[in-house]
């Protein structure tokens, strides 16, 4: 690094500098820069360095940036509205509970379903071993249902994405997790694992017709 | 602050947007600093942070209220301003650019770019080259040297926004520092 003496001290000024040095590391390191001047040379251009870096002003916002913000935000998701509706009407919501679980026979339909990997029909769409994945490039149209199996979205959905009995894999990129930056879906997400969730999208789903008509 | 944060995402989660905008109102400063500092320019800062706010928003629901929000919030922020790095091949674009306006682009805005190196150093301001020589950093080191230094954080909060491992960082912050320092010397 520019300089002759052995690669520990400047190990120990980077331990210095992230607050870890441990008091020997520490003793030692001063005690070395009493007598070479390199390594004292090195040390005080990373301190400057830093010293630069952090005295640039710090930027704000621009104007007006929150309002518009707000104005961008998508509307608000259905499953707020319908969970609000719910919430405000009660007795309602437990007779649509009753007349959900009359008309699907949902809990038997529940069990036999739960083995088989279904996925809603796209050309578009690879499958693999129990994972249907949205390749890079592709966008798909209309909603994806997935059961009982992995959904890898690289490409584009525009549509809302339900995984029952499995979950969206984000894709890895370059070996770290991007939590952001897995491809793209326009509408909701959502992962179903239990039998109760189930229940609850089944609602959902009659809820979201009735609300229709 | 956390526990105001807190109490503003469950008004958020059951709907209410006007919550969302006190959220904004708390970190757009520190979010646009950010972008600003990673991508250089006003205008793609200003896009990225929006963005970032917009994507907390439709994915809310995926934050784990037991943990600390602004470094969700930080992490995909950081992440939407790596995948516009990596997306952007910035020669060939800078050069596309330049060559197809009149001048007025969005890169035009870049202190370095159109001048000759003596006039660069005249004209650019000591704020101005420093924040170059951060640019010029690859980009996984900027991103640590921007989190440690600008925005202040620990190198805990660090490796947690950047889902990696403290000694990883740790290892970046010092390349990154090492390379500042031979840029920076001389000043
Ligand atoms: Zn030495």
């Amino acid at each position: 690094m520019g300089n002759q003496c052995d690669e520990k001290y400047v190990e120990y000024m980077h331990e210095y500098l992230d607050g870890d040095i441990s008091i020997e590391h520490e003793k030692e390191l001063r005690e070395h820069l009493q007598t070479c001047s390199a390594c004292k040379k090195q040390f005080e251009e990373l301190e400057k360095t830093i010293a630069l870096v952090q005295s640039t002003s710090h930027i704000q916002a621009p104007p007006g940036f929150t309002e518009k913000v707000l104005k961008n935000l998508p509307k608000e998701k259905k499953n707020v509205s319908i969970k609000r509706w719910f919430g405000r009407h009660p007795f309602l919501t437990a007779a649509i509970i009753f007349l959900t679980l009359m008309t699907t026979s949902m809990v038997s339909s529940w069990e036999q379903k739960n083995e088989q990997f279904t996925v809603t029909k796209h050309p578009d769409i690879i499958i693999e071993n129990n994972t249907a994945i949205v390749p890079e490039g592709v966008t798909i149209t209309g909603d994806i249902v997935v059961e009982n199996g992995d959904i890898l979205i690289a490409g584009k959905v525009e549509g809302n994405v339900t995984v029952i009995n499995g979950k969206v894999i984000e894709e890895k990129n370059g070996g770290e997790s991007y939590l952001a930056s897995a491809g793209e879906v326009t509408g909701d997400i959502e992962e179903i694992d239990q039998v109760f969730e189930w229940l609850w999208f089944q609602i959902k789903s009659t809820m979201q017709k009735i609300l229709e008509h | 602050m956390e526990d105001l944060v807190k109490a503003r995402i469950k008004e958020v989660l059951k709907g209410d947007q006007n919550a969302f905008g006190e959220i904004i109102e708390l970190y757009k400063d520190k979010v646009y600093q950010i972008c600003y500092r990673m991508l250089g320019n006003s205008f793609e800062a200003e896009d990225c942070t929006q963005e970032a706010f917009i994507r907390a928003y439709v994915n809310i629901d995926r934050y784990n209220i037991d943990r600390k929000f602004s470094t969700w919030l930080f992490r995909i922020a950081t992440n939407l301003c790596i995948d516009r790095i990596r997306k952007k091949k910035p020669d060939y674009y800078l050069d596309a650019e330049i060559a197809g306006a009149d001048g007025l682009t969005l890169y035009s805005q870049i202190p370095s770019s159109g001048l000759s190196p003596d006039k660069k150093v005249e004209s650019m301001e000591l704020q101005d080259h420093i924040q170059q020589e951060i640019l010029n950093l690859p980009e996984k080191y900027r991103t640590v040297i921007i989190l440690k230094y600008i925005e202040e954080l620990s190198l805990n909060e660090i490796s947690e926004i950047l889902n990696l491992p403290l000694g990883t960082v740790k290892t970046r912050i010092h390349r990154g520092r090492e390379a500042l320092r031979k840029k920076l010397r001389h000043i």
